[in-house]
């Protein structure tokens, strides 16, 4: 076996961010191995997407590291994570399709700025993806004219048209319907089944994640909870895991004089 | 205390200011960078997409520009027979037209014009993408921002504004010499032969020289403008007017610098 077997996929070390004075994330230590469906968890505010946001390398960390197939994007040159984002695919929640271009235009994109493919090649490896998504037939569509589902699903289609070693997926049910979430699950399993991608799904629904998984990490106000197979995280004995799967509301204690100060703050003397 | 108050906010004012005249030349810099180096580490900057914005900022423009600086080429005429029957030095005229259209009014109109099409719509369109994460998206998928977006248009601004300015050069001669036709009976053909007289190549390159620094100005506030929206469409209407006002300010006051500049 190759060496990229034996070595995970990504290896987040003691990770701290913050945003102005704020600590988002607190020493973050993470590993996702090869070919496996990593799913991150967590509540609103809990620091998920700013997790998937730094490690897309779109944000530099306060300190720590993050290993991307070998390559530490946080010393990087830029030259070799120009190489890195090559084997790398996202699909963002809203989709973030070019809306100047139609929908087989960007499914194309990558394959026209790194490539030197054939304008035909390139037409029938964009309409291949667009097929693995269920979406053959909707190339010459604007993303304006196709449904939420659709979107994500062209995005989908973007994100693999490179058949990259990794692939990120930014909450990939939030706004659809069960059926339409369901489907999307589906597709992710299949693509895993057939183009052996590593996955990093960044998500809050429950079925969702319990039903694609390999593993689990359940963040919490910017601290890693749990990290484990869907069976260990389903059995945790941790309170904020539990409530989380349970959909218990948190009973945070409150500070009388703190809360007092909250709502007097700069009205009453 | 009110003067510490006042004091403070001067100092904030001023580090924004030279925040945001630091992102304008990081602006330029990776912008020329990639135009240059681009094509060497196979990240070139697509000359399609340079066409396209050239069609955009100046073809589509032509109609406007010919038209407003006809009009204004018409009021210098009115104005300036008007004030040269104090004298009986209404000869005069076709000088006065032709050095104030080719200097000041031709790339001052053009700019404007520009600054209202085309920077409101690259802060619009460049803001909605940031909105969007379309940014992100392209940084992910390892296509520059700038060298996709920003690139481009410089380029496009940098052939365009100049060649709309001398169409507006143009546009403001024919417009005062149709006004002095009909007031003082003047022909087009003596009209013609006294401006190109009375004006050198100087006077030309003066109005087209301060063009390409409006071009660049247009550029990098509207682009600026874009990448800094926050907070949705409010952001998005924020940011395109901010990008207007403050695209025209930089330009008349450039204007005003330059002139003193290549005047003396």
């Amino acid at each position: 076996m190759s060496d990229a077997n034996v070595k995970p996929a990504i290896e987040v070390a003691d990770l701290v961010t913050h945003y102005g004075t704020r600590k988002i994330l607190d020493g973050i230590n993470l590993e996702v191995r090869n070919g496996e469906i990593m799913i991150i968890m967590g509540g609103s505010g809990s620091g998920k997407s700013t997790l998937l946001r730094h490690l897309l390398g779109l944000h530099r960390p306060t300190s720590g590291s993050i290993k991307l197939l070998s390559t530490d994007i946080t010393t990087a040159t830029s030259a070799q994570m120009h190489e890195l984002r090559k084997s790398m695919g996202v699909a963002f929640q809203g989709g973030a399709l070019l809306s100047s271009m139609t929908v087989g235009e960007n499914v194309q994109l990558p394959l026209r700025e790194h490539t030197k493919l054939d304008e035909e090649l390139m037409t029938i490896m964009a309409r291949l993806k667009l097929e693995v998504v269920n979406l053959g037939g909707f190339e010459h569509l604007r993303p304006a004219q196709l449904s939420g589902g659709m979107i994500k699903r062209a995005a989908l289609a973007r994100a693999i048209i490179m058949e990259p070693k990794l692939l990120f997926f930014d909450e990939p049910s939030a706004g659809l319907d069960p059926v339409a979430a369901a489907e999307l699950d589906e597709l992710i399993l299949r693509l895993r089944a057939s183009l052996k991608m590593t996955i990093v799904v960044v998500t809050h629904e429950l079925d969702s994640a319990f039903k694609i998984a390999d593993r689990i990490t359940v963040l919490d106000h910017g601290r890693i909870l749990i990290t484990g197979t869907v069976d260990e995280v389903r059995s945790s004995p941790i309170e904020r895991v539990q409530n989380l799967l349970n959909r218990r509301p948190r009973d945070e204690t409150i500070d009388a004089d703190e809360y007092l100060s909250r709502l007097t703050e700069g009205v009453v003397d | 205390m009110n003067t510490r108050a006042s004091l403070e906010i001067l100092g904030r004012r001023t580090i924004a200011l030279i925040e945001e005249f630091g992102y304008y030349l990081h602006l330029v810099i990776e912008s020329v960078y990639w135009i240059i180096a681009g094509p060497f580490i196979r990240q070139p900057v697509r000359l399609p997409a340079v066409f396209g914005q050239m069609m955009s900022i100046g073809v589509a423009a032509v109609p406007i520009v010919f038209m407003l600086s006809f009009a204004i080429g018409v009021m210098l005429a009115i104005q300036g027979i008007h004030t040269l029957k104090e004298f009986g030095a209404e000869s005069k005229i076709v000088l006065g037209i032709a050095i104030s259209v080719t200097r000041e009014f031709a790339p001052l109109i053009t700019s404007i014009l520009v600054a209202g099409r085309t920077g409101s719509a690259l802060a619009a369109r460049i803001g909605t993408m940031q909105v969007n994460q379309e940014i992100d998206a392209l940084q992910v998928m390892g296509i520059n921002p700038i060298r996709y977006l920003v690139a481009p248009v410089l380029l496009a601004m940098l052939i365009m504004v100049p060649a709309l300015t001398v169409l507006a050069d143009f546009a403001g001669m024919v417009g005062g010499a149709a006004f002095c036709n009909m007031d003082l009976g003047m022909s087009f053909a003596a009209f013609w032969v006294e401006a190109t007289t009375s004006i050198t190549v100087n006077d030309i390159m003066q109005g087209v020289t301060k063009s390409y620094v409006f071009a660049v100005i247009i550029t990098l506030v509207g682009v600026s403008n874009g990448f800094s929206v926050i907070g949705g469409a409010e952001g998005v209407g924020t940011f395109t007017t901010r990008s207007v006002v403050v695209s025209i300010t930089y330009i008349v006051l450039a204007d005003m610098i330059f002139t003193y500049f290549l005047n003396r």
